[in-house]
C-alpha cells in the first residue's frame, strides 16, 4: 500500500496529527488559550477551529490551573482533551494539576481510573522571548512517575508520536520546540503512529554516541557530518522520550563506541544528560567506556534577551564539534 | 467491662509516647472529657481526655516512659464494676508493640515496615583500579582479559589517560609486562584467564579424590574467620622476614633463679609458688620492651595514616582444639614477670575453655607465636592484622657455636620476625629484632 | 436513594413540613438517618483503630459535618460524579461506599477502594461516581469541572458536584474553576462545607467576604447558604442547584455552615478554638440529634427504631473492621503496579 509523503512543516504536522484525531474519535477535542480563531500563540491550531468548531476547539480563559484541571477531570470522564499550553513555562502555573492530579490519580486509586490527558508545551529558546518564554523544563516533568514526556524533534515523529500520545491511557506530554515549528520534513498522509518510549538511531557510527534531545537531535546531526570529513564517525541518537527512557538503545550504541557525548537545550546539571550517562555507569556498558562521559547542556543562567547571549547560553553546533572531537581523541 | 484508656497516636509516624504528667490518681472518679493526661511528642504536647466517666483505676501507664502507641495506660470503671485485674497486661516498655483490637492481635502499621525492601540495589562488583594507572574502563577490562599488567602501558589519552587503543598496541607489540597471575593464558587468545586468582571451586576439590575416600566435616565458624582472617592477611600485606639466632643460657639461669625465690602462696589445693614463669612469658616481655626501644616498629598500617601506638600489647598465639586464638596481654612493657605470667596462664585456660570476651583477643600491637615445644627450629608466621609485626620463635637447643675462633656449646633459639612491608621496612626490623636479642642475652633488664 | 417521589405526607396535606419530609418517603429518611450513624461511627471506628496504631499517617475526621454530605448528595444518582477533599469520608459514604472496603482502603489492604495505594486521603468508589477524595485543597475544583464538561459534551445528562473546605476559596484553582464553570454554563455544582477554620485559621481571619457565598456574584452564578447541620436546608438547596444544573442553567456555589467537632487532623491540639465553642455545637447543633428530632416529632420512627438503626450500625462497624484485618496487604513486588495503564 503507497503512502503520499508529503513535506510538511513541524507546525503543519501537528496540526495534521490534531485533526486526524478529532475526525477518527469524537471524545478528542482541543483547550487552550488563544487556539481559536486566533490559532495559538505559533500558529499550530492555525484553523482547525472553522473545521471543528469552538465546542471542540475551546478557547480557554488564562487560568493555566484550572484549564489544565479542567482537561484532567474531562479526560478522567470519558473525553481525551488536548491542552495547549501558550509556553511550557507556564507550566509552572499548573503544576498541582499535572503533578499531584494527572500523573498519581490512577496510582493513588488503585488503577480504577487513567487520565489520558495529552498537554502541549512550546519549549525553547532562540526566539528572543528572555528568561519566562524560553525555557526547557521538560526534566522538571520527566521526574514525575506517572506522565510520560516525549519530544520529537521532526514533522515525521512530532505527527506521529501526538497520535500514540492521544491513544495512550495515561497523561502524556508533548515538548515542542518552537524553533522547530517551521522546519520541514516528510510526513506521510493519513494516521501513523511512532511509539513512546522508544529513541530512534539517526545516524549510524563507530567512533562516538551523541545522544541529544529535540532541536539538538539536528545540532548533532550537522556536527556528524562536519566531523566525518575528519575521520570521526559519530552516533547520533534521538531520545525522543524522556520517560520512560529507551535505555537499550543508549546502552548498545555505547557499548558499539566506547564513547558518549549527551547533548540537550535545557540546563546541563540535574537534567537528561546526568539520566542517560546514569544509565550508562550503571550498566554493563561501563567496562566498554574509553573516555568519561561528557554532557553539553545550557548555561548555568536563565535565557537571557541579547542574541548573542542568548546563542550563547544554548549548545551551538561548533561547541558540538569541538566537545565530539575532543572525546574522540585516542579513539585511532 | 471496666473502659480500657490507651496511650493514642497523636501524631503521624508515632510508635511510642510518653506520658508526661496525669491529672488524676488512682481511684479518683473522672467524668467523660475530663484530660486524663498529657502526652508529649517531638513537637508538642497534647491532653487527653477520659473516654468514659467513672472511677480510674489500674494505672499502669507510667510518667516519662515510653510505651507504645495503643498500649493500655488505665481503666475506667463504671459505678459497682467489679476492679478486678483487666485482662490486658501493664505496660512498661516493650520492644514490640502488640495492641490488642477485638481480642485479635494486630501488628501496628509503622513506616518502617512498609519501606520496600528491594529499593537498595545489589552493588556490582567493580575490579580494583590497577595501582594508580589511570585507565578508561574498557582499557582495564581489555587488559584484564588479556592478562596484561596496565604499569607498563603509556597512555596516549587526556592526562595520560590509558585508553583501548594503547592495550591493543601492548599487546600487539608484546613489550609491556604481563600481569603474573595470568602467565599460562596466551596474550592472543581474547577471553582469556578468569580476571581474578580465585581458589578452587569445592566440586574441583572433591572430584581428585575418590568417592568415599573421606568425610566431610562442616566448618565451625572459627574455622571459618582463621580462614577468612588469613587469606586477608597474606593477600593484602606484603609479608618479608628476618631471622636470627639469640642465645639462651643466661636467660634460663635467671628463670631457675626466679622460679626457685618465688614466695609461696596459699592456694585452694594447698601451697603453691606465686608464679612460675615460662621461656615464652619472658619472650613476651622481651618483645614488648624491643618494641618499646624500637617505637617506630610499633605500627599499624592504615591507608590514610601510620597508627603509631603508645603502648606494647603483645598477643600470643594460643593453640585449642580446633583452630587457635591470639589473646592479647596488655602493656606488657609495663607489667613484671609475674604479672605476665600470671596473666598468661589464665588467658590460655579461658581460651581453651572458649570463654575469652572479643576485647581480650581483638586489637594488640603485635604478636609472638611459640612452636618451640614441637622441636620446630624456625619457621615464619602470618600477620596478623592491624599488627605490623609477628614473632616466629623456634625450639632452644643446644648447638655448636663459633666465637671468636673457639667452638663451644650454648643454647641458641631461632626467632623469624615478619613484617608488614608498608608499616615496617628492612633496616627497621632489623632493629627491632637486634633490640629483641640484646635484651633476651641480658635478661636483667627485664627486671629493671 | 436518589428516586425522589413523593411521600405519603404530601403537600397538601402537611404544607409546613420540612422540604425533605414533603419530598423523599419515611423509608428514604430512615436510611438517611442509617447513613448518619455509618459516617459517624465510621468515622469513630477509624480514628479508634488510627489510635491503635492500626492505620497509618493521618485523617481528617468529618465527624459534626454528617448532614452536609447526605443532604448534597441526596438528589444525585450512582452516575453523577463527586471530587472530595482530604476531609471526604462522609461524602464516600454519602455517594454509596461500603465501609468494609473503606476500612480495607485505610488498614492499607488489597480489598480497600484504592488497593492500598491510596488510604484516607485519596479515598474514592468511582462506581458510585465518587472520583476520590483529594491531598491538595481545591484541587478536586477544577476537575469536577472537567467532568462537568465531560458531561455537556457526551450529553450524558450526569451532573458534577465538588465539595470543598472553607479554606480553598482563597486557592486560585477555586477561582479559575468556577469562572470557567460559568462561562460555560457546565453542570457542576460547588459545595463549600464551611466549618469555621481552614486548619486552625477562622474565615473571618482568613476570607474578605463575610459569606463564601458571597464569592459567587463574582462568578454570576447563585450562592446558596444553608444550615449545614440541617439535613432537609441542605437536601433542598443540592436539590435545586441538581435541577438548575440538568436543564442546562449552569453552576451554583452552595455554602453549608457546619463545625468539624475533632481537629483538623490527628495532630491538632484544638488551641485555635475553646472546649466551649466545641461543646456548644455538640450539645445543641449536632446534626444527628436534630434529625432524630424530626424524624420522631413528625412519626417517621421512634426510640426503638432509631435503637434499631444504632444497633445495626454497630454491626457493620465492627463487620468492616474485621473484613479489612482479614484482608490481604499489598506484595512488596508490586509496588510499581497502577502507576501507568498496564499493557495488555
Amino acid at each position: 500500500m503507497d503512502v503520499a509523503v508529503r513535506e510538511l512543516s513541524y507546525a503543519q504536522a501537528i496540526q495534521e496529527a490534531m485533526a486526524i484525531a478529532m475526525e477518527q474519535d469524537e471524545r478528542v477535542f482541543l483547550m487552550g488559550e488563544d487556539i481559536g480563531v486566533y490559532g495559538g500563540a505559533f500558529q499550530v491550531t492555525g484553523d482547525l477551529v472553522e473545521r471543528f468548531g469552538s465546542e471542540r476547539v475551546m478557547d480557554t480563559p488564562i487560568s493555566e490551573l484550572g484549564g489544565a484541571g479542567v482537561a484532567v477531570g474531562a479526560a478522567l470522564t470519558g473525553l481525551r482533551p488536548i491542552f495547549e499550553f501558550q509556553f511550557s513555562d507556564f507550566a509552572t502555573l499548573a503544576m498541582e494539576q499535572i503533578v499531584n492530579q494527572a500523573a498519581k490519580m490512577r496510582f493513588m486509586l488503585g488503577g480504577e481510573v487513567s487520565v489520558p490527558v495529552v498537554m502541549r508545551f512550546p519549549a525553547g529558546s532562540g526566539t528572543g522571548a528572555a528568561a519566562q518564554h524560553s525555557q526547557s523544563l521538560e526534566a522538571w516533568l520527566g521526574h514525575v512517575p506517572g506522565l510520560k514526556v516525549i519530544q520529537p524533534a521532526t514533522p515525521h515523529d512530532v505527527k506521529g508520536m501526538l497520535l500514540a500520545a492521544v491513544a495512550d491511557p495515561d497523561p502524556v506530554m508533548i515538548f515542542e520546540h518552537k524553533l522547530l515549528y517551521k522546519m520541514k520534513g516528510p510526513v506521510p498522509e493519513g494516521h501513523y503512529t511512532v511509539p513512546i518510549g522508544k529513541a530512534d538511531i539517526r545516524r549510524q557510527g563507530r567512533d562516538l554516541t551523541i545522544v541529544a534531545t529535540s532541536i539538538m537531535v539536528h545540532k548533532a546531526l550537522e556536527a556528524a557530518a562536519a566531523l566525518q570529513a575528519e575521520g570521526i564517525d559519530i552516533e547520533v541518537i534521538d531520545l525522543r522520550t524522556v520517560r520512560p527512557m529507551d535505555k537499550q538503545t543508549i546502552i548498545d550504541s555505547v557499548k558499539k563506541t566506547s564513547r558518549l557525548l549527551c547533548v540537550y537545550e535545557a540546563v546541563k546539571t540535574l537534567g537528561i544528560g546526568a539520566e542517560v550517562s546514569a544509565v550508562v555507569a550503571e550498566s554493563d556498558a561501563f567496562d566498554y567506556l574509553d573516555a568519561p562521559i561528557v554532557r553539553l547542556g545550557g548555561a548555568e543562567v536563565p535565557i537571557p534577551y541579547n542574541p548573542d547571549l542568548e546563542k550563547a547560553t544554548v549548545p551551538q553546533v561548533p561547541d558540538i564539534i569541538a566537545a565530539a572531537r575532543d572525546l574522540a581523541k585516542g579513539k585511532r | 467491662m471496666p473502659v480500657e484508656v490507651i496511650l493514642p497516636k497523636v501524631d503521624m509516624d508515632m510508635a511510642t509516647g510518653q506520658i508526661s504528667r496525669w491529672f488524676f490518681e488512682e481511684g479518683a472518679s473522672v467524668k467523660q472529657g475530663d484530660v486524663l493526661f498529657e502526652i508529649e511528642t517531638d513537637k508538642a504536647a497534647m491532653e487527653i481526655d477520659a473516654p468514659a466517666s467513672g472511677t480510674l483505676r489500674n494505672i499502669t501507664g507510667k510518667e516519662r516512659v515510653d510505651i507504645p502507641v495503643g498500649a493500655p495506660v488505665a481503666w475506667i470503671y463504671a459505678e459497682g464494676e467489679d476492679a478486678g485485674t483487666p485482662a490486658a497486661p501493664a505496660v512498661a516498655a516493650p520492644a514490640e508493640p502488640q495492641p490488642v483490637v477485638n481480642g485479635k492481635a494486630e501488628t501496628p502499621m509503622s513506616s518502617s515496615q512498609d519501606k520496600p525492601a528491594q529499593t537498595a540495589l545489589a552493588v556490582q562488583e567493580t575490579p580494583a583500579p590497577a595501582g594508580a594507572v589511570r585507565a578508561t574502563p574498557l582499557a582495564r577490562r581489555l587488559a584484564r582479559e588479556a592478562g596484561l599488567d596496565l604499569a607498563g602501558v603509556t597512555g596516549s589519552g587526556p592526562h595520560g589517560r590509558v585508553v583501548k587503543a594503547d592495550v591493543e598496541a601492548a599487546i600487539a607489540g608484546g613489550g609491556a609486562a604481563k600481569a603474573a597471575a595470568p602467565a599460562a593464558a596466551p596474550v592472543a587468545a581474547a577471553p582469556a584467564a578468569a580476571p581474578a586468582v580465585k581458589p578452587m571451586s569445592d566440586d574441583a576439590v572433591l572430584k581428585l579424590f575418590e568417592q568415599g575416600s573421606y568425610d566431610l566435616v562442616p566448618h565451625d565458624n572459627m574455622r571459618k574467620t582463621i580462614a577468612r582472617r588469613l587469606v586477608e592477611a597474606k593477600s593484602t600485606i606484603p609479608h618479608f622476614y628476618l631471622t636470627l639466632d639469640c642465645e639462651l643460657d643466661a636467660l634460663l639461669k635467671l628463670r631457675s633463679e626466679l622460679n626457685a625465690a618465688a614466695p609461696m602462696r596459699k592456694t585452694e589445693k594447698g601451697d603453691a609458688p606465686a608464679y612460675k614463669l615460662s621461656v615464652n612469658d619472658m619472650i613476651i616481655k622481651a618483645m614488648a620492651q624491643a618494641l618499646v626501644a624500637v617505637p617506630d616498629a610499633n605500627a599499624s598500617w592504615t591507608d590514610t595514616a601510620m597508627v603509631k601506638h603508645k603502648h606494647a600489647d603483645v598477643g600470643v598465639a594460643v593453640s585449642i582444639p580446633g583452630g587457635l586464638i591470639t589473646p592479647i596481654v596488655r602493656k606488657a612493657d609495663q607489667k613484671t614477670l609475674s604479672v605476665i605470667s600470671n596473666e598468661m596462664k589464665d588467658l590460655a585456660r579461658r581460651a581453651r575453655d572458649r570463654k575469652l570476651k572479643p576485647e581480650e583477643y581483638q586489637g594488640g600491637t603485635t604478636a609472638v607465636s611459640n612452636l618451640g615445644m614441637f622441636g620446630i627450629k624456625d619457621f615464619a608466621a602470618v600477620i596478623n592484622p592491624p599488627h605490623a609485626t609477628i614473632l616466629a620463635v623456634g625450639a632452644g637447643e643446644e648447638r655448636a657455636v663459633v666465637k671468636g675462633g673457639e667452638i663451644r656449646i650454648a643454647t641458641v633459639m631461632s626467632v623469624t620476625l615478619s613484617t608488614d612491608h608498608r608499616a615496617v621496612d628492612g633496616a627497621l626490623g632489623a632493629e627491632l629484632l637486634g633490640a629483641f636479642k640484646r635484651i633476651i642475652e641480658n635478661p636483667m633488664t627485664m627486671l629493671v | 436513594m436518589a428516586t425522589a417521589r413523593k411521600a405519603a405526607n404530601s403537600d397538601a396535606a402537611q404544607p409546613n413540613l420540612p422540604f425533605a419530609f414533603r419530598k423523599y418517603t419515611a423509608e428514604q429518611l430512615r436510611e438517611v438517618l442509617h447513613k448518619m450513624y455509618l459516617i459517624r461511627r465510621f468515622e469513630e471506628g477509624a480514628e479508634d483503630a488510627y489510635m491503635r496504631g492500626l492505620i497509618h499517617g493521618t485523617m481528617h475526621l468529618s465527624i459534626g459535618q454528617e448532614a452536609s454530605a447526605l443532604g448534597i448528595c441526596m438528589p444525585l444518582t450512582d452516575q453523577d460524579q463527586i471530587t472530595s477533599t482530604h476531609r471526604g469520608h462522609g461524602h464516600c459514604i454519602a455517594k454509596g461506599a461500603d465501609v468494609k472496603r473503606m476500612f480495607a482502603e485505610f488498614f492499607g489492604k488489597t480489598t480497600g477502594y484504592c488497593k492500598g495505594r491510596g488510604g484516607s486521603m485519596h479515598i474514592a468508589d468511582v462506581t458510585k461516581g465518587n472520583l476520590g477524595a483529594n491531598g491538595i485543597v481545591a484541587g478536586g475544583i477544577p476537575i469536577a469541572v472537567g467532568a462537568a464538561l465531560a458531561a455537556k459534551k457526551l450529553k450524558t445528562g450526569k451532573v458534577a458536584v465538588s465539595f470543598f473546605g472553607d479554606g480553598a476559596n482563597n486557592e486560585g484553582a477555586f477561582h479559575e474553576a468556577l469562572n470557567m464553570a460559568a462561562v460555560w454554563k457546565l453542570p457542576v455544582i460547588f459545595v463549600c462545607e464551611n466549618n469555621g477554620y481552614g486548619m486552625s485559621t477562622s474565615t473571618e481571619r482568613s476570607t474578605a467576604v463575610k459569606n463564601i457565598a458571597d464569592r459567587a456574584s463574582a462568578y454570576a452564578m447563585p450562592g446558596v447558604i444553608v444550615d449545614g447541620n440541617n439535613f432537609s436546608e441542605v437536601a433542598e438547596a443540592a436539590d435545586a442547584a441538581v435541577e438548575r444544573a440538568r436543564a442546562g442553567e449552569g453552576p451554583t456555589l452552595i455554602e453549608s455552615k457546619t463545625y468539624r467537632y475533632r481537629g483538623h487532623s490527628k495532630s491538632d491540639r484544638n488551641r485555635y478554638r475553646t472546649k466551649e465553642e466545641i461543646e456548644d455545637w455538640m450539645a445543641n447543633r449536632d446534626p444527628i440529634a436534630l434529625f432524630e428530632a424530626e424524624l420522631k416529632e413528625f412519626g417517621i420512627i421512634d426510640d426503638a427504631g432509631i435503637e434499631a438503626v444504632r444497633e445495626a450500625v454497630k454491626k457493620e462497624i465492627a463487620d468492616g473492621i474485621e473484613f479489612a484485618k482479614d484482608s490481604p496487604s499489598p506484595e512488596i513486588r508490586d509496588l510499581e503496579n497502577y502507576v501507568y495503564t498496564e499493557v495488555a
